[in-house]
């Protein structure tokens, strides 16, 4: 189906099976019971997982297929963003006209930076890039604060033009009339799903965004990015230039964040310089790696359980620790408490600085190889040692 | 000219920061060849040894003075330090306010543990890792530190003060001969620019001077021919690691009272002190501390008022320019050598 085989077909109808369902898969628990802090089901916090998640799976284009770590791209988060507040200013609320300018102003942008930047590789081109993302935020906070509105942020006011704004148009972001923040509710016994417009709008764009990154992985570009991951010398004696394919690579997931930032404005219409700074960066560095870099599924997955428990952990408090424990005798249950309250609540990052740390020594492929371990584990078809045929290494006759 | 020299004067004590910390990560880079992300936080740790030191001095026990009253008229509670009861105010006081000088003695037997701890038991095992993966796992330990200082000393800025005696400013521009008050400068930084100078010196001194030194020079030239010889390399090179965690750890040490530590001060400076290496050179020592103390001056520069009103903004900027241009045009930082980092 769409040019794709069997596999990604099914994969493409899984992932657009779980977005579709997601209001109902992310609510399992009912409304008034104790286990209601675990639902994931509303939309603020679903549109989230959708807008990260394509976030990762461009970032995951560069970094998972050619090796390429940059720790710039939250700079073009933040120009998206600005991209489709500054529409609202000028033109009028409807997404429509921002979503576009996003993704081309972002590729733009990161088309100079990919330009420069690309000409070192490794460590050079992270600190590069870092020094890139760092100076578009140092600029957005002070010198540019016309385009930017610097530390307040920038937001639409009352008095900004809105060329094509009508009488009867909403006064929030819309996709022509179809108003991103307004939601139905289904109340279903004990339980209650919400369907969020915008979350249903970001998750047609994941969809789409998804089958792209297939292709690109299919493709003989993509086979291309990998070359240059595995051997770039060995390319380079093949009479290729890695250049031109890692600039591409390079600009496409930056217009993949720039679109991640622009459906960030899109949900709620404001943009500020805090996008860009280089601690947003690592957090989608963070979620391609936990996930699986160089998988298709990984990403998303690695910025919804980031996303999930960055929610969930930092609403955990004494209280509900205590409610936890309560079964437990008073002694123990204060000690339990106590080991766990610094893990949870305002402790989140060190919990997440902790599963990050075990999942880059313990499984560097992430999720997605863990997923696959516990596979083979349970699985009885013998195991395939060598998929793709490589060629064993000769040892040296000096060694 | 008193502007260009207190411009210089502003310069040299962010300059020997980074330079501090560069010094610390290129001696990495050099000897274990990794790319170290958590050094932020062995500053930000040097930090709150400080602030730790402080509070311990700082312990005391109340009595009740029955000749005051305080506002409510019961009668007032003195606080006073245990050292004060034990040396008597004079001694006791000055043990408490020389707190941040003295906690150097404390800061360097913690730092020189907290690297070997450090190599020993994380980055040891990331040697034949890629350096993304070495980035990655020493960002999220970076992380880890960050929130376990959060966790016990809070997130608020805790204000670690200088000696009485070196907190005012001096008039540097008499001894040269200009003006009173033409160029005031404060103490405290005029000490931190002695004090990195010092260890900088020192550094170097032992890498130059002594046998050690000597034999990890040669490792760093050529790890395999020195473990041919039947030197045990990596033990000296886990030494070097504990050695630039303590200069990180010192740097933050002194830091202290230009700046009230918070948890965050390391991944501040680290983002910068990465690029002062990458501009000085990856794994050349000379070129870290050039390259600190030429960003610092450059940046403090570009901060005049003068200079604003011509570039608006440079001075946010003027580091990053600077390193894209070098990386640009001179590869390999100002000092590098040939064939580290280059894959």
């Amino acid at each position: 189906m769409l040019g794709l085989n069997k596999k990604d077909t099914s994969l493409l109808l899984i992932v657009a099976g779980l977005a579709l369902f997601a209001p109902f898969l992310l609510n399992p628990f009912p409304a008034d019971s104790g286990l209601a802090q675990f639902n994931a089901g509303y939309p603020d916090l679903m549109q989230r997982f959708v807008i990260f998640g394509i976030f990762a799976i461009g970032f995951n284009i560069l970094f998972g297929l050619t090796g390429y770590l940059s720790f710039g791209h939250a700079a073009f988060l933040g120009v998206g963003s600005y991209c489709v507040v500054w529409m609202y200013k000028l033109v009028d609320y409807n997404v429509i006209w921002g979503l576009p300018l996003a993704i081309v102003v972002s590729a733009l942008f990161s088309l100079l930076i990919g330009f420069v930047s690309l000409r070192r590789s490794g460590i050079y081109f992270s600190i590069l890039t870092l020094a890139f993302a760092q100076m578009s935020f140092n600029l957005a906070y002070s010198v540019l604060t016309p385009i930017t509105n610097g530390e307040t942020g920038l937001q639409v006011y009352s008095n900004d033009p809105q060329v094509l704004l009508g009488a009867t148009e909403p006064n929030a972001p819309h996709l022509f009339g179809i108003v991103m923040n307004q939601s139905k509710t289904l109340s279903m016994g004990a339980w209650e799903f919400t369907f969020n417009n915008g979350y249903y709008f970001c998750a047609v764009i994941l969809m789409v965004v998804f089958y792209l990154a297939i292709r690109i992985f299919r493709s003989p570009f993509g086979m291309m990015l990998r070359a240059v991951k595995t051997n770039q010398t060995r390319m380079n004696y093949t009479g290729l230039s890695p250049r031109p394919y890692t600039l591409a690579a390079f600009v496409i997931s930056g217009m993949y964040a720039g679109l991640a930032g622009g459906l960030m404005a899109a949900m709620d219409p404001l943009a500020g310089a805090e996008r860009m700074q280089w601690t947003a960066s690592g957090e989608v560095v963070l979620m391609t790696i936990l996930g699986g870099a160089g998988t298709l599924l990984g990403p998303v997955l690695g910025a919804g359980f980031i996303k999930y428990f960055e929610n969930i952990f930092s609403k955990i408090n004494d209280g509900v620790l205590h409610s936890w424990f309560s079964f437990l005798p008073d002694g123990m249950e204060n000690l339990l408490v106590g080991i766990v309250h610094p893990f949870v609540g305002k402790g989140w990052h060190l919990t997440l600085g902790l599963l990050f740390m075990a999942v880059v020594i313990f499984l560097p492929g992430g999720l997605m190889e863990g997923g696959e371990r516990l596979k083979k584990r349970f699985s009885k078809t013998p195991e395939v040692k060598d998929p793709e045929h490589r060629p064993e290494d000769k040892p040296h006759v000096a060694e | 000219m008193d502007a260009i020299l207190l411009q210089t004067l502003n310069g040299l004590d962010k300059g020997s920061a980074y330079a501090l910390i560069a010094l610390g990560l290129t001696l990495i880079f050099g000897t274990l060849g990794v790319v170290n992300f958590a050094h932020g936080a062995l500053f930000m740790i040097g930090a709150f040894c400080a602030v730790t030191v402080s509070r311990i001095l700082n312990l005391s026990y109340e009595t009740v003075d029955p000749t005051k009253t305080d506002f409510l008229g019961n009668p007032l509670k003195v606080k006073t330090p245990y050292l004060e009861g034990w040396f008597g105010p004079e001694f006791g006081g000055a043990l408490i306010d020389w707190s941040v000088p003295l906690a150097i003695i404390f800061a360097i037997p913690i730092m020189v543990f907290v690297g070997f701890a450090m190599e020993r038991g994380l980055i040891k095992h990331f040697y034949k890792r890629p350096h993304a993966d070495q980035i990655l796992v020493t960002f999220g330990l970076a992380i880890v530190l960050q929130e376990v200082v959060k966790y016990f000393y809070g997130a608020n800025p805790i204000p670690t003060p200088a000696p009485d005696a070196l907190k005012g400013s001096a008039d540097l521009g008499v001894l040269i001969g200009l003006d009173p008050n033409a160029v005031i400068y404060p103490v405290w930084r005029l000490v931190y620019f002695g004090f990195a100078a010092l260890i900088v010196g020192a550094v170097f001194a032992f890498l130059q001077f002594t046998t050690f030194g000597m034999v990890v020079r040669a490792g760093m030239a050529d790890r395999e021919t020195v473990g041919l010889l039947g030197i045990n390399i990596d033990r000296r090179f886990t030494i070097m690691f504990g050695i630039a965690a303590a200069v990180a750890g010192l740097a933050g040490v002194m830091y202290t009272p230009i700046n009230s530590p918070n948890y965050h001060m390391g991944m501040d400076f680290l983002v910068l002190s990465f690029v002062v290496v990458v501009v000085g050179g990856m794994g050349s020592l000379p070129g870290a501390v050039l390259a600190g103390f030429l960003l610092g001056i450059l940046e403090s520069f570009a901060s005049m008022n003068e200079v604003k009103s011509i570039l608006p903004g440079i001075d946010q900027i003027i580091i990053y320019m600077v390193a894209i241009i070098i990386l640009l045009t001179r590869p390999r930082g100002l000092m590098g050598r040939k064939g580290v980092m280059e894959d």
